[in-house]
């Protein structure tokens, strides 16, 4: 082959990466305006205020109200349960296994929990609606298992394995050199654990965190099957609620093409999106901030 | 010069990692108040032999360990308290290991993750830490900057600080100025020669020449046997075996 067909085909190829790299991006974008599209012309109708403010969500009924409020809160309510749930037992087993397991169990475990991640939602949630839902229905003796909890532990289990996993590359990936020192100075194992590298992977570990709630506040069917699907503003972790995802999702197929409801669910959607566009931001910068820049 | 009192006195040590010889019947005081230096080629046992005084070599799994190490007559390897140990022996790593802290934060771990809190001693600490370690008048007036911004000379005196902090008895060093230039290296050894006066320091040096300008007597170390220790003086200018004699002269090694 001589030179410039060298040259053609080495440009060729650079044009094809470079496509590919720009195709991600573009895709955002086009989903992005598509969502804006369909969903502003909500607010020709209903003020932003009466959409995110407004305690009602009654689609067809007449006039219909579209206040969101009960379904943020619900969304809300399971997300932060399930990170109340699934914060300490994914850090907790992320240490363990980083530090502390052997190598054979340590093994075990992260096969495990790769699996773990590997169930589709819908089982997750068939399972959630079989065994947990009566369990708390017993338990609290409540007229219905369909509860925001049964949602929140649900959705916990769909959390861990991102947390865990990240995490524990973060905690692996602490410079062998600060457990020596700690350890030089008379630290104790734990000590050396907790104070060092809990601390020096601390950036990793509010990454996986962040991805792991990203995930649950993303997630739909699962909590569609098992939250109890009323879209009112909950008082108490017992009570069914609705979230964001949830009404998307029950209420697509039933909504005219290009009507006010069509309108509102896009609007739920780009609500939605900048929501998990702020998580996954904060995750970034968490994730990329330079470890050597001095953490206080 | 040299004090007799003993602060290690080890007693036929054998070092095996995996079964493999590190150190071979090893026998050898060192003294209170004195530098101690350990020159030898790479795998002679210098490492592990430092490892040896303040049980780090514990971390690996496959270390055995025969025979005595005392400090001040109690052995360490019998019943001892290794986390007490650690505080009594401390060590400087050939890299410099600065925590991810602010300057202030690297010293003060140590006094603090052993229970002292009161702001006002953590600071006398720090500054007398600093002192000692040479370095309180290039960092007074940044104490809250991260340690990682300092350079590779002050990282290293900046871990010495923090050995310091912990009230240690023993010093260990580990080829301290191995990477770093020779003006970083001037002050780290003049650090050495002031913290001699109340501390033991024991050395161990890829530079033959630190070993002649700081020892106050020197082992010379080959393959895991102890060849000869005498004065630095008289190692460097009347060596009693040939086979010190080639090294330090460059024969080999």
């Amino acid at each position: 082959m001589n030179y410039r067909a060298h040259k053609l085909k080495e440009a060729v190829i650079e044009k094809i990466i470079l496509l590919s790299g720009i195709t991600s991006i573009v895709i955002v974008l086009l989903i992005f305006i598509f969502l804006l599209k369909e969903g502003l012309s909500l607010f020709s109708s209903v003020s932003i205020k009466d959409f995110i403010m407004g305690r009602n969500w009654y689609p067809i009924s007449n006039p219909p109200q579209y206040g969101i409020l009960p379904l943020i809160m619900g969304s809300i309510l399971v997300t932060v349960g399930a990170a109340v749930l699934s914060i300490p037992v994914g850090i907790g087993s992320a240490l363990y296994i980083a530090e502390i397991a052997p190598q054979k169990t340590r093994e075990i475990l992260k096969a495990g929990i790769e699996l773990l991640a590997a169930i589709p939602s819908v089982v997750i949630g068939f399972i959630g609606m079989i065994t947990l839902s009566p369990l708390i229905k017993n338990l609290f003796h409540l007229p219905t298992g369909l509860t925001a909890l049964s949602g929140a532990i649900t959705l916990a289990f769909m959390a861990m394995p991102t947390i865990v996993s990240i995490a524990e590359d973060a905690i692996t990936a602490v410079p062998r050199q600060y457990r020596d020192a700690a350890m030089a100075m008379g630290a104790t194992r734990w000590q050396t654990t907790w104070r060092i590298v809990a601390h020096a992977a601390r950036p990793g570990m509010i990454a996986a965190l962040m991805l792991g709630i990203g995930r649950v506040i993303g997630e739909t069917m699962a909590v569609m099957m098992v939250t109890g699907n009323a879209a009112l503003i909950p008082h108490s972790i017992l009570q069914p609620v609705r979230t964001l995802t949830a009404t998307i999702a029950a209420e697509m197929g039933e909504s005219v093409q290009g009507g006010s409801h069509y309108a509102a669910l896009f609007a739920i959607g780009i609500v939605l999106f900048i929501i998990t566009f702020l998580i996954n931001g904060v995750a970034d910068i968490y994730l990329h901030r330079n470890r050597k820049k001095g953490l206080k | 010069m040299v004090t007799s009192d003993i602060k290690f006195d080890i007693q036929s040590l054998n070092v095996r990692f995996a079964g493999v010889q590190a150190i071979k019947d090893l026998t050898l005081q060192v003294y209170a108040n004195e530098i101690f230096t350990i020159i030898g080629p790479a795998n002679s046992g210098k490492t592990s032999f430092l490892y040896s005084l303040n049980r780090l070599n514990d971390l690996n799994t496959t270390f055995r360990l025969t025979g005595t190490v005392r400090l001040d007559n109690m052995d360490i390897y019998l019943n001892y308290d290794v986390a007490l140990l650690r505080k009594r022996v401390g060590i400087v790593f050939a890299l410099p290991a600065p925590l991810p802290l602010s300057i202030f934060d690297n010293i003060a771990y140590g006094p603090r993750m052993h229970g002292l809190k009161n702001r006002g001693k953590l600071m006398e600490i720090v500054e007398k830490s600093l002192i000692e370690a040479y370095l309180w008048e290039e960092v007074k007036d940044r104490l809250n900057t991260p340690a990682f911004n300092l350079s590779g000379g002050q990282q290293q005196r900046l871990c010495i600080a923090r050995n310091l902090a912990v009230n240690p008895e023993v010093l260990l060093f580990d080829e301290p100025t191995s990477g770093l230039d020779p003006i970083s290296t001037a002050k780290v050894e003049d650090a050495l020669r002031l913290l001699k006066q109340k501390y033991t320091i024991i050395l161990v040096t890829n530079n033959v020449a630190q070993a002649a300008r700081v020892g106050d007597r020197t082992a010379f170390f080959l393959m895991g046997e102890l060849i000869e220790l005498d004065e630095t003086n008289k190692i460097f200018t009347k060596p009693g075996e040939k086979r010190t004699e080639d090294y330090i002269t460059g024969k080999f090694g």
